[in-house]
Parts: C-alpha cells; structure tokens; sequence
C-alpha cells in the first residue's frame, strides 16, 4: 500500500504513484536540472524513491541510473528504500536537547516498540534524528513527513503516537501541532519596514544598472550569510562578467543551527525579499532567479508561491517590470532535501543543477562561472531584504545606521537558555551583554555566536561587539546558562558536523568522523590526555587541508570550548596517558540484547 | 617569454591554464598525489598535493599556477599533513597490503613508504564494504576504495559509459554500479575501458592474473612512487592527443 502523499499542499490525500509519475516528470519538463525536484515530489508522494520509479526517470530524462541513486543518497531526506508511512524526525540541536529532545523521542521510542533508525516491522514508522530544523526559538520539534511540529511535550508525544498507531493521516492532525511562531522581539530596519511591495522597483525601475550597484557599494552593504562580502562587488563582477544569461540566487538554506532568522524574512517580508532578488536582476542583467528554499520550510513552499503569483499578476515578476520594455525576470523555487552543505554557495548551486551537494573548486567563482556555469550573483536572504532598504534610503542614510565597516541592522536569532527566545533586530555595534539583557538571559556562561560553525565566547568576552570588526555573525545566538556542560555543546556540534561532511574530500569526510569517535570516548570516560592531543591534531589537519568551510569550521567548537572551558573536557578524562578506544564490556552489549540479560554477570568487571 | 614560480627554491616555468601540479610535474617537480591524473581534469579530493602557497595551504592540483608564487611542498610541516591523511586512508578502509595482489602496484601503499607511514595511527573503522564478484572477468573490492573518483571519471569521460558513480555522503559514501541489480555483470564494462586501468588502489581488479607478475618485481619496488609519477607526468613535447591534461599545450 502506498503512504499517505502530501496532503496540507493540497495534493490527493493518496498518492498512485505510478499514475502520477508520468505527471511529475512531465511536469519538469524531463529537465535534467530538475532531477532533485522531481525526485523531492516523488518521495513525497511514495514515502520512498521505489527502484522502478528510478528507472523510470533514469530513462526518461536520458541519464545513467546511477546517477538517481548518487543524488538521492546525498540528501538525508530522500530514501531509496521504505522507510515507514511515518517518518518522524527529531530535530537534533543542542537547544533541543537543552528542552529534553533525548527524553522524548525515548518516550516515543517505548510507546511505539521502535528502536531509532529502525523501520517498524509492520512498515509503519520509523524514528530518528534529523539536524536543526530552524524552530530552536520554539523547540523542542520534529518533522513528521516533512511536515515541522514544534513546542513538543511529553503530552504531545503521547498524542502523536496515538495518531500514528491509529494511522491518522497527517493533514488530519491538530492544527495547532503545526503552528509556527514568528516569535519578533525587536523590530528596526528590516523587521519594521512599512514599505509597499513594489515601491523600491517602482521608483529604480528606470535607473540603470550601473547606479544601482554604485548605491549599494556606497551603502557598504556586506553579505549577511556569514562571510560577509561586499554586496556591491559581487553584484559589479557578475554583471560585468560575460555570459549567455545571468542569473539571481537566494540563498534561503538556513541550515546552520540555532538561526531562523530567514524563516521568518520568508514568513513575515517575503515581498522584501522577491524585491531584493528582482532588483539585482535588474543590476546584473538576469531574467531568471531562484530561491533555494531549505526541506526543512517545505511548509513555506504554498505561501511563498502564491506571493511571486501576486507580484507577477502585479507586474512585478514577468516581462516588461512595471511597464519598463526588456526588464523581465521571473523567479522558480527550489527545495533543498536535508543537506547543511547546501548552504555553501558552489554546492547550492551544483544542487540547484540536480546534482549532489558538493562543493566546487574555486577558482572560478559563481559570480563568473555559477549556474550551469553562467554569471550568477548568490547572496542570502536577509541580504536581500538589506539591498532593498539600502536602495529605499540611499547609501549615505544606510551607511549612518551600524558601524564603521558594518553598515545596516542584523537579525540575531536567539535561543537557549533565555526567557525570551525568538529575533531580535540590531543595528550592527551592539554588544553580546546587551543582547543577554534584551533577552532575559541570565547566570549566562557562554554564548555561540553564528552557530557551531562561528564563534564560542565566555563571559569575559560579554563585551565584544556584533559586527565585521570583531564579531562576524550569521545570525544565530545559541544562549548557554551555568548549569550547561559546554563539553557536550561541542560535542553536539561534531556530531553534526560529520552527519553533514559531504564526504568530497579525505581531511572532512574521515576527520570529522574520527572526532566523532574521539568526542564520544571522551564522553564514555574512556579519554586521556592522549586524546586531547589527537583532538588538536585532527583540528589542525581539518583547517589546513579541508576543501570548503564545513571541513576548515567544523573544529571551532572543540579549539574553542577547550580554550574556555578545558576542566570540562579534563574533568573526563581517566588519568592514563593512553587507553584503548575498544571498550570490551561494550563489545558484549549485543549479547546482552540478545540474551535480555543485563545483570551483574553478564558484565566485565572495571579493571582499575 | 614563460612565467615562473618558485617550488621549494627551484623555478618552475608553466604554460597558461596549468595548475601547480601539471606545472611542476612537467618541470620534474614531484608533488604527492592520489586522486590527481595526468590525463583527467583535476579534481582535488584526496588533498595529499596539499602545498603551501604564500603561506597558505592550497590543493596543488588544482590551484592555477601563477607568475612569483612560492610554493613550499617538502617540508616537514607539510609533510606531517600528508602523513595524517595517508593514515585516514588507511583506517578508513580494510587495507591488507600482505594479502592484497596489488601490493606493490598500489600508489596508496607507495605513498605510505614514501611518507614513513609505519602505522594508521587512527582507530580502524572497519566497514562493511561486501566484495562484487558478479562479472566473470572483473573483481571489484570495495574494501580497498579510497573514493578518488578516477573510475567514475575514466568511465563517463573517456569511456562514455558511466559505470561507476559515488552515492552516499560523509562517511557513508561508496562507490556503485550503474545497474538496477548494482551489481557488475549487469554494466556494460569491458576489459579495455579506461575504467579498468585507472584505479591506484585495488577495488578494480582482472581476474585470473592477480599474481602473474611476481611481488618484488612490480611497480614501486623497482623505485619509489616519487620517481615513477614522474615517468608518468605528460611533458610539453609529448605527442598532442595523448594526454587530455596537457590537450592545451602548445
């Protein structure tokens, strides 16, 4: 029997997957490009990717078989094999175990007689764990057939396995389970904008190119993903950069946890961001642009598509803009499927053409060789929104707000242990101090700025300012009180980093898993001194020697909580120089599963 | 006039479009490599041509060669790094050099005793990585692929067949077939494809001949893999055609 297919976007509540087959690939256009969206659909529909389904599209669209199997298995969303009508996904952040995840999903585990990962014999579910969803200001959450559940309690819990055992199909359960807040503490530039949609194409819609890219580089408007580059340059080297065609990219894969800043942008001002995608088309010269909207806001997909159907009934997607002859560009939204990677621009883009995730050699640079290898501008979501008020106030009016080399406001996501979580919006210059204030936090012991990836700072370091010159930031602002263990903070974030290493190059793909493993002897008691030096080793071969970011990153949060809060890591050690990571009572677990005992006997004796 | 750089103090003259390593191979400069081939674009994956230019560690194979860069690559520090990912390799995998027949053709274990990597030095991950021995005249083991991609890239772009791709991500992914059944016999592959003789380890073995060349005599005991790349390294005189790397070569 085929799964329930997606039934809050309005699609048929049961799916004949080999009816619609024909439809979804027809409905690509049998676009090689399209590969991952078709795919997406498909798994939507069937619960899985079933093996004829991928011969199918393997013969339709003219491509190796393999190649179905190398993409599907890239994205953690994607099966090529049942996995149960129910899929439920634990979001895995530290701020959702912070609100007791761990606790859940074992209640969840018991009352459904579920091991995690494990399909339920009669085919009916399985459990797991998934990273961020996005939801940290409002966890703990989960994703059940993609769909984001927040605020979960032991009741919920309790609810939603009544409802699985029951077979309820997903668009037939509570309402409120699905509720998502947009939870804005602090408005400013951005979050309180009164603009019309349309007004900032109206009035640049017949300034040239040139003096839109001139208006940005003198508002010194700087990326706000992360890295931070200059708006105005990157906008400048794609338009002059030749190609067939120009193209504009959104980057709205937010996937690096505790940040959900975009989500509410996408929720709240998705015509700021349209208005930004569309005015930097009309600076670099491109007709097309897409928004690579995370799997996780799958949910967003239904309102953000009927906002770009507005504006194009509006005249403010299609042709002729506003009535201006030859300013046309449209916008198509495509749906990432579970992979943090995507989020580098390069594997975005290499998403973006169907493929696998994996980041590209650079040079070249998107802005020269970016979507099938044409110019392609990639900024973020809230960049967009920035550009657009850039735009409205003039550069010298937006140069006034911020500092010096930080122009603008930035929206921090804020979570953990504080009494109001959720997004604050500052000019930049604020302090880490004033934003704990601002928040409720107190008894605080150490902040993580701009997620595992950014930046882990003590309480002497309250002080530093948010801002290029001292403290770059994403957005995210993971708030860690004095009950907290940081040692298992960053042990949380190397898990994630190595379920999300794309495994492209040797130092990521077997370094990150092999701090895993250090991490979590350390964790079981069985570390030592010799492998906080393994830990530092591995650190510096991953920073020196990875491919892109996720590998040069993913050791920040060790470097940094053993710089700060080393006696958590000593505090575990065993005072040995070496011990053997093989730990021989463990090796007996599975006979004591398969025997049911766990009594005295059935253990080694702690040889001290 | 050609531009230089400079390579653990020597001058290294390079053609426009080289990168570092095509450049310094061509000068008789060896740089360690594995996923890197003279006759494929590079690819950049296996990180063993990690060098340090300027100051900063970059991937020689794919890093544009440029006019007065200083390249540094046997040095000790740099040499340490490639020692850690050798040893990744090897615990990443089931490598048995004593019972493996390309013991002595394997540039994985060359590059181990050119390195002097005694021990993986990491905790073995043992995975489970079950052999295809479906074809009557190819073997594939699984157990021994360190993920370079040389096969999925002869097969697509010399052979044009794509019988090899990657699947999986981290430290999941592996290699597979294209065939609904994954398993060999049902691909297209032939004894003369590309795909069967650019594997530097042993995953893609012909059967039946495993040890007709005796160990001792083979690859890397005549001399080591510093000295054999270099005999394999396309040079600007080489006969136009024969090597994709150096296509653009006047």
């Amino acid at each position: 029997m085929l799964p329930d297919a997606n039934p809050i976007y309005g699609e048929s509540p049961r799916c004949d997957l080999h009816a619609d087959l024909h439809e979804i690939v027809a409905r690509h256009c049998g676009e090689k490009t399209n590969l991952l969206q078709l795919l997406i659909e498909v798994q939507a529909c069937a619960g899985y990717i079933p093996a004829d389904a991928a011969s199918y599209i393997a013969a339709t669209l003219d491509i190796p078989r393999a190649r179905i199997e190398s993409v599907a298995s890239f994205y953690s969303f994607l099966h090529l094999k049942p996995v149960g009508e129910y899929r439920v996904l634990f979001s895995d952040n530290i701020t959702d175990r912070m609100l007791g995840n761990q606790d859940l999903m074992e209640q969840m585990c018991r009352q459904l007689w579920l091991q995690p990962g494990k399909v339920s014999e009669d085919g009916l579910l399985t459990i797991n764990t998934t990273s961020c969803t996005g939801m940290c200001d409002q966890g703990p959450a989960m994703l059940v057939n993609g769909h984001a559940i927040t605020r979960l309690s032991s009741q919920r819990i309790q609810e939603i396995g009544q409802l699985i055992r029951n077979r309820t199909p997903v668009a037939e359960w509570p309402a409120d389970y699905f509720k998502i807040e947009n939870n804005i503490r602090r408005g400013g530039l951005i979050l309180d904008n009164k603009l019309a949609y349309g007004e900032v194409l109206q009035t640049t819609k017949t300034i040239t190119p040139e003096t839109i890219i001139s208006t940005i580089k003198d508002s010194n408007l700087r990326g706000r993903g992360g890295a931070g580059f200059p708006t105005g340059m990157k906008w400048e080297a794609c338009s002059n950069a030749e190609g067939d065609a120009h193209y504009v990219v959104c980057n709205a894969d937010e996937g690096e946890p505790g940040t959900f800043k975009d989500r509410v942008l996408l929720t709240r001002h998705p015509d700021l961001v349209f208005e930004g995608m569309t005015l930097c088309a009309r600076a670099v010269g491109a007709k097309k642009g897409f928004l690579y909207l995370r799997g996780e806001y799958r949910y967003l997909l239904s309102h953000l598509q009927g906002v770009l159907q507005r504006r194009r009934d509006s005249e403010l997607l299609g042709e002729n803009i506003l009535g201006e002859q030859g300013f046309d560009f449209d916008i198509e939204i495509h749906l990432g499927a579970g992979a943090y990677i995507c989020g580098e621009e390069s594997a975005l883009i290499e998403s973006l053409e169907g493929k696998r995730g994996v980041p590209r050699n650079r040079p070249p640079f998107p802005v020269t060789h970016g979507y099938l290898q044409q110019p392609t501008a990639v900024d973020n979501v809230e960049t967009f929104c920035q550009a657009v008020m850039a735009m409205h106030m003039g550069a010298a009016a937006y140069r006034a707000i911020g500092t010096e080399k930080s122009s603008g406001s930035k929206l921090i996501s804020v979570s953990g242990d504080c009494a109001s979580p959720g997004i604050y919006e500052y000019p930049f210059g604020v302090t880490v101090r004033q934003i704990l204030t601002d928040c409720g936090a107190v008894n605080t012991r150490a902040v993580q700025v701009s997620g595992p990836s950014g930046i882990c700072i003590g309480e002497h370091e309250f002080d530093r300012k948010l801002g290029f010159e001292d403290l770059p930031t994403a957005g995210a602002f993971m708030v860690f009180d004095d009950s907290r263990d940081m040692f298992e903070v960053a042990r949380n974030f190397v898990h994630f980093f190595a379920h999300e290493s794309c495994g492209f190059c040797t130092p990521c793909r077997v370094g990150t898993s092999m701090l895993k493993q250090t991490m979590d002897k350390v964790a079981a008691g069985h570390g030592t001194q010799h492998d906080l030096t393994e830990i530092e080793n591995l650190d510096h071969v991953l920073q020196t020697t990875s491919h892109c970011g996720l590998g040069r990153t993913a050791c920040n949060p060790v470097l940094h909580t053993l710089k700060h809060f080393r006696p958590a890591y000593e505090s575990r050690l065993k005072s040995l120089d070496f011990e053997p990571a093989f730990d021989l009572d463990g090796a007996l677990a599975r006979a004591r599963q398969m025997t049911g005992r766990d009594d005295a006997g059935a253990h080694l004796k702690e040889s001290e | 006039m050609t531009d230089t750089f400079q390579l653990d103090g020597a001058t290294v003259p390079f053609e426009p479009g080289q990168t570092v390593m095509q450049a310094a191979l061509a000068a008789d400069h060896y740089i360690p490599h594995l996923c890197y081939h003279p006759e494929f674009k590079p690819h950049g994956s296996c990180k063993l041509c990690t060098v340090k230019v300027n100051g900063r560690t970059m991937a020689s194979c794919t890093m544009p060669a440029e006019a007065g860069l200083e390249v540094e690559s046997e040095i000790e520090e740099i040499n340490a790094l490639r020692r850690t990912l050798v040893k990744m390799l090897f615990a990443e995998g089931n490598h048995f050099c004593p019972s493996c027949e390309k013991s002595g053709n394997c540039m994985l274990q060359a590059l181990g005793y050119d390195l002097e990597v005694h021990t993986a030095g990491f905790r073995h991950q043992y995975p489970d990585r079950p052999l295809d021995a479906s074809h009557p005249d190819i073997l594939l083991d699984f157990n021994r692929c360190i993920l370079c991609e040389l096969c999925v890239r002869a097969s697509s772009e010399v052979d044009g067949k794509n019988v090899f791709a990657l699947a999986g991500r981290g430290d999941t992914k592996h290699l597979i077939v294209n065939a609904e059944s994954g398993q060999l016999k049902d691909s297209n592959i032939a004894l003369t494809d590309k795909a069967m003789q650019v594997c530097p380890v042993g995953v893609i073995l012909k059967k039946r001949v495993g040890f007709s060349q005796p160990i001792g005599e083979r690859r890397y005991d005549e001399s080591p893999i510093s000295a054999q790349a270099l005999l394999d390294a396309p040079r600007p005189s080489d006969a136009a055609g024969d090597c994709a790397a150096c296509e653009d070569a006047p």
